[in-house]
């Protein structure tokens, strides 16, 4: 029976987006209501708007382990990321620099960046994955060359959260004199963060996936990389991003970003043990099924499973109806679905890559959603499994 | 809902009604690459139609994937028909093999007890018989019960044409009366795949090797001329043979396509008459007869229904005879046969 009450509505798909947090709305609201100046004004307006900035920098700086004056702010995580890649290739290009290196399981805010540069003669390497998602060292030692200048390799994947080894790929960019680029937009608020640490140049964040506001983001640029913008215009986050700051989204970051810090370590071990109730309750209770990532190596909040013999989009569906929120992997703008790229290149067989379910827990999560969720998921895939269309002879006129 | 106002109205007097609705829409193709290769049949606009009408009426919506299934069913059929020198009717392959079929059963995995889509056609359960009947819409216009012939009794049960007893002007009001973005949005064509109408290049596209000439002859042999590839024609085509008037005495009509030779036959108007016809893959929505039994029989889309008698034959195959001879009764096409407003069933026209 579908769920009539919205707000009795279950969320599991917190890497897609996430609800703001009450400290988050707060922020927003009273920026717009209280400091709607532009952060470039002289006047006090300005001042204002100006303070709230300066605010979200610390933040946001001390959630990558950064300085603020390395936070440079976004529309969000896909303009971190083009500026990443875009920013530093334009300028190594006239070092003759053109080569960037990436993994095949980047997000496509980085992979179709990669393919634009690409059409523009760049050349660009792919790193394979092993079967658990994750990417070797030693291929990006094969890959690399004198001619890189870039390499981009994602901090956790959205789609089965496997973390990379960054700070071991980071060290050979550094050694063969390329920049690294790490997307973090699904670690942020999830892993402790040092951008130092891990030896990276370029960190995206996004503030929609830690209970901040859609429509903010940050990219860290380690002090003394060189960078052209991609947006170009006023002087504003010290030449390197023009157009008036969205100042309400980001003070919302900003608070997201505090809070998050603020109880990473104990709602890390939370959702690890809410995500790992669910996942052994689904392989405990639905036969035919396996998770998808390294089991270990991952972000807490999410995983990844197939469902043998039933097709994801229907089970979705099926969950949708039943007030129940999963994804398949990345969303996509037209609601459709596609098979994923991350299981492919991790070389899982069909029958896995298209039926697999990602389901992604968060702030508001609870044990009696997880619950509501195994207690109807078994006769929902019975039921679909029940009515997998046999072979049919195709009728034909001919 | 294909974003078009009549699978939308249908679903929003279903909800209106108080049914538990579900809009399902179907993505047929990559959309990425319509531009290049096809026509205007549910394009990302029209999903977006569709989920604007849903959300508006309220209820949940979702766009399921069945590009694989429409390429077995629907494309793919298309395009061999007309690399047989058949004239397809891909709009019916599309209801029984798509939309009451890999559809049907999504929709029924997903606790959908029935199936409801926007076309003009009525379903009526003949209890003393204990049978469905399919019967034309109420609107004669509009109505699409020839692309329906080939549902079987197990789909009629669980279909349901929510605008099929209301005419076409009365499903635009009640669309603009609901507020519906897509009231006045045009009909959509009848192979809705094909950009531009043009069959000849699509198919070309889909299948290079029917890029074959061959003769056009008349009907004792004689060459008349030459030709790019049987796919240009169809039986019943006058225009496109690039034959002088003079050469040929009086106008020329196709009226068979031979694919062995890859010939196309013309021959003068007359040439095209027949009386009877034979048609495979016949579907009997009421009892199959036996022994002839009177019935009016359509065999393209725009036919007027005409006198006939028809009877089963073995094999799944039916026998039609005129009172009055038709004009280009086209392999391919369905000849559907009716008493009065309900179909009694009807096949893929084989042999004229």
């Amino acid at each position: 029976m579908p769920v009539a009450n919205p707000n009795s509505r279950i969320y599991f798909d917190y890497n897609a987006t996430t609800p703001l947090s009450p400290g988050a709305i707060e922020a927003v609201t009273a920026t717009m209501r209280d400091q709607f100046g532009n952060a470039s004004s002289v006047h006090r307006f300005g001042q204002q708007a100006k303070a709230r900035l300066d605010e979200a920098r610390s933040e946001v700086a001390a959630l990558a382990g950064a300085d603020p004056s390395e936070i440079v702010f976004t529309s969000g995580g896909t303009e971190a990321d083009n500026f990443a890649i875009r920013g530093a290739a334009d300028a190594a290009e006239p070092t003759g620099r053109r080569h960037l290196v990436a993994s095949a399981i980047e997000h496509e805010a980085v992979l179709n960046t990669l393919r634009a540069l690409a059409r523009r003669g760049w050349a660009v390497t792919l790193l394979p994955v092993d079967q658990s998602g994750i990417v070797d060292p030693a291929r990006l030692r094969d890959a690399i060359t004198s001619e890189t200048s870039l390499v981009s390799v994602m901090h956790a994947n959205n789609e089965i959260g496997t973390i990379q080894p960054i700070a071991e790929l980071a060290a050979i960019a550094r050694e063969h004199g390329a920049l690294m680029h790490t997307d973090a937009v699904q670690s942020g608020g999830k892993l402790p963060l040092d951008a130092r640490a891990l030896g990276v140049d370029l960190l995206s964040l996004s503030a929609h996936k830690f209970n901040g506001p859609k429509g903010a983001g940050a990219l860290f640029v380690r002090r003394g990389t060189r960078m052209l913008p991609i947006l170009t215009g006023g002087k504003h986050e010290r030449n390197r991003r023009a157009g008036t700051e969205n100042v309400p989204a980001i003070a919302g970051m900003g608070v997201a970003a505090a809070e998050a810090r603020g109880k990473l370590a104990a709602e890390s071990v939370r959702l690890a043990a809410l995500r790992d109730r669910l996942e052994t309750g689904v392989l405990a209770a639905v036969p035919g099924t396996a998770v998808n990532g390294d089991p270990a190596r991952r972000v807490p909040n999410t995983t990844n499973i197939s469902f043998d013999r039933v097709e994801a989009e229907s089970l979705l569906i099926a969950l949708d109806l039943e007030g129940i929120a999963v994804s398949t992997g990345s969303a996509c703008s037209s609601g459709t679905l596609e098979p994923s790229h991350v299981l492919r290149a991790m070389g899982l067989p069909p029958h896995r890559t298209q039926n697999s379910l990602r389901f992604s827990l968060g702030l508001f999560s609870t044990a009696a959603e997880v619950d509501r969720l195994l207690e109807v998921l078994p006769g929902l895939v019975e039921k679909l499994r029940g009515l997998t269309r046999r072979p049919q002879p195709a009728r034909t006129s001919s | 809902m294909s974003g078009g106002v009549d699978s939308s109205v249908a679903a929003a007097l279903l909800a209106e009604q108080g049914y538990d609705v579900i809009g399902l829409s179907m993505q047929l193709y990559d959309q990425s690459e319509q531009h290049r290769r096809f026509g205007g049949c549910c394009t990302l606009e029209d999903l977006h139609d569709a989920r604007r009408v849903a959300a508006a009426i309220g209820i949940p919506h979702y766009i399921l994937n069945l590009e694989r299934q429409f390429d077995t069913h629907v494309v793919s059929n298309f395009v061999r028909e007309y690399a047989a020198g058949r004239t397809p009717l891909p709009c019916a392959h599309c209801n029984s093999d798509l939309k009451f079929a890999a559809l049907a059963e999504r929709a029924r995995g997903l606790g959908a007890d029935r199936i409801a889509t926007g076309h003009y056609a009525r379903v009526e359960c003949d209890e003393a018989a204990g049978r469905y009947r399919l019967l034309r819409g109420l609107d004669p216009a509009k109505d699409q019960s020839y692309f329906l012939f080939s549902l079987t009794q197990d789909q009629l049960g669980r279909a349901q044409f929510p605008v099929g007893g209301i005419e076409k002007t009365e499903v635009r009001a009640r669309a603009r009366q609901l507020g519906l973005a897509v009231a006045d949005k045009p009909d959509s064509q009848e192979i809705c795949f094909v950009p531009d109408h043009d069959y000849a290049s699509f198919v070309a596209r889909q299948a290079p090797e029917v890029r074959r000439g061959g003769p056009i002859v008349d009907e004792q042999g004689r060459v008349l001329g030459g030709h790019a590839g049987l796919h240009h024609f169809t039986v019943g085509q006058r225009k496109g043979l690039g034959l002088s008037r003079s050469s040929t005495g009086a106008p020329m009509y196709v009226v068979a396509l031979r694919p062995a030779g890859r010939e196309v036959v013309v021959g003068p108007r007359p040439s095209l008459e027949r009386t009877r016809l034979v048609s495979t893959g016949v579907n009997w929505i009421d009892e199959a007869p036996r022994a002839w039994r009177p019935a009016s029989v359509q065999i393209r889309h725009r036919h007027a229904a005409a006198p006939a008698r028809v009877r089963a034959l073995d094999d799944g195959r039916a026998e039609v005879e005129f009172d009055e001879p038709q004009i280009a009764v086209a392999p391919g096409q369905a000849a559907v046969f009716y008493d009065g407003d309900a179909v009694l069933g009807g096949g893929w026209i084989d042999a004229a």
